[in-house]
């Protein structure tokens, strides 16, 4: 499948990922994140159950401490 | 009138929302104020204290005052036209709502990893009109070409995404400054963006 992450094209061998899959396989590994797939908040208790598929526009951002 | 005139003039009729006074909130808030933003809406429960002077827009005679009483004081020294509403106060999502949904563009300044995250949950899922600005990663010093801005939506980035403060890796007043900078420059790239000037 083709999505978009953070605003680039990415390409996975596969039809689908669960967020966490993607967030593995990305090496999203901060313990605070914020997940949009196509504009729409994911929740974290979503984030074994919700799937990215072709075509989706997905934000991933890790949350840092500091400001 | 010349052309910052008719910016500052045209930014008259804006309110922006600023969640947190600390390094990126104080600095942020004084160049909008700067340049003329009609309302500042700040927000933060803390104190000046001595260690916040290394980064933050306090003077050292002003240690132990409120935060938001301080920086209404330092906003209306520089732009006495500056309409400031300061709530001394720890935000919740209900106070985010509450205090920010008047606004044009709120700007996230919190300083812990949890309150940013409550902030852009809560503007994604119950204010989703509303631009917020983000600021993620400005710990330390020199990388200056890491730091940048990406948005998803109404949902804009500023920093370098990677430095998170820790013992080793302290917030210092050039980067902060940098991103609280890129924050206010983003607050302006979406309140001009039907600014016309004329003659």
């Amino acid at each position: 499948m083709d999505i978009i992450l953070n605003n680039r094209n990415e390409s996975f061998d596969t039809d689908q990922l669960t967020i966490n899959e993607l967030l593995a396989v990305k090496n999203f590994t901060f313990k605070m994140l914020v997940v949009k797939v196509n504009g729409e908040l994911v929740r974290r208790r979503d984030f074994d159950s919700s799937i990215v598929k072709n075509g989706d526009d997905v934000m991933v951002l890790h949350l840092i401490t500091g400001g | 009138m010349t052309l910052p005139e008719q910016i500052s003039n045209y930014l008259k009729q804006f309110t922006v929302g600023i969640a947190g006074c600390g390094g990126l909130g104080s600095n942020c808030a004084v160049a909008l104020a700067r340049v003329g933003v009609g309302r500042l809406i700040i927000a933060d429960f803390d104190i000046v204290t001595e260690q916040n002077l290394n980064r933050q827009y306090y003077f050292h005679d002003q240690i132990g005052r409120l935060k938001v009483h301080a920086l209404r004081d330092n906003i209306q020294r520089i732009n006495p036209d500056v309409v400031v509403k300061a709530f001394d106060m720890k935000l919740c999502v209900s106070d985010v709502i509450e205090l920010f949904s008047g606004c044009d563009v709120i700007v996230e300044a919190f300083d812990k990893a949890e309150m940013k995250q409550m902030i852009i949950e809560t503007v994604i899922t119950k204010m989703q009109a509303k631009p917020l600005i983000v600021g993620v990663g400005m710990a330390g010093w020199g990388r200056s070409s890491i730091i940048g801005a990406r948005n998803s939506g109404n949902l804009f980035i500023c920093g370098d995404e990677v430095s998170e403060v820790s013992d080793q890796l302290p917030v210092l007043a050039p980067r902060v400054g940098m991103v609280a900078n890129m924050q206010a420059n983003e607050v302006l790239e979406i309140l001009l963006k039907d600014f016309r000037p004329t003659n």
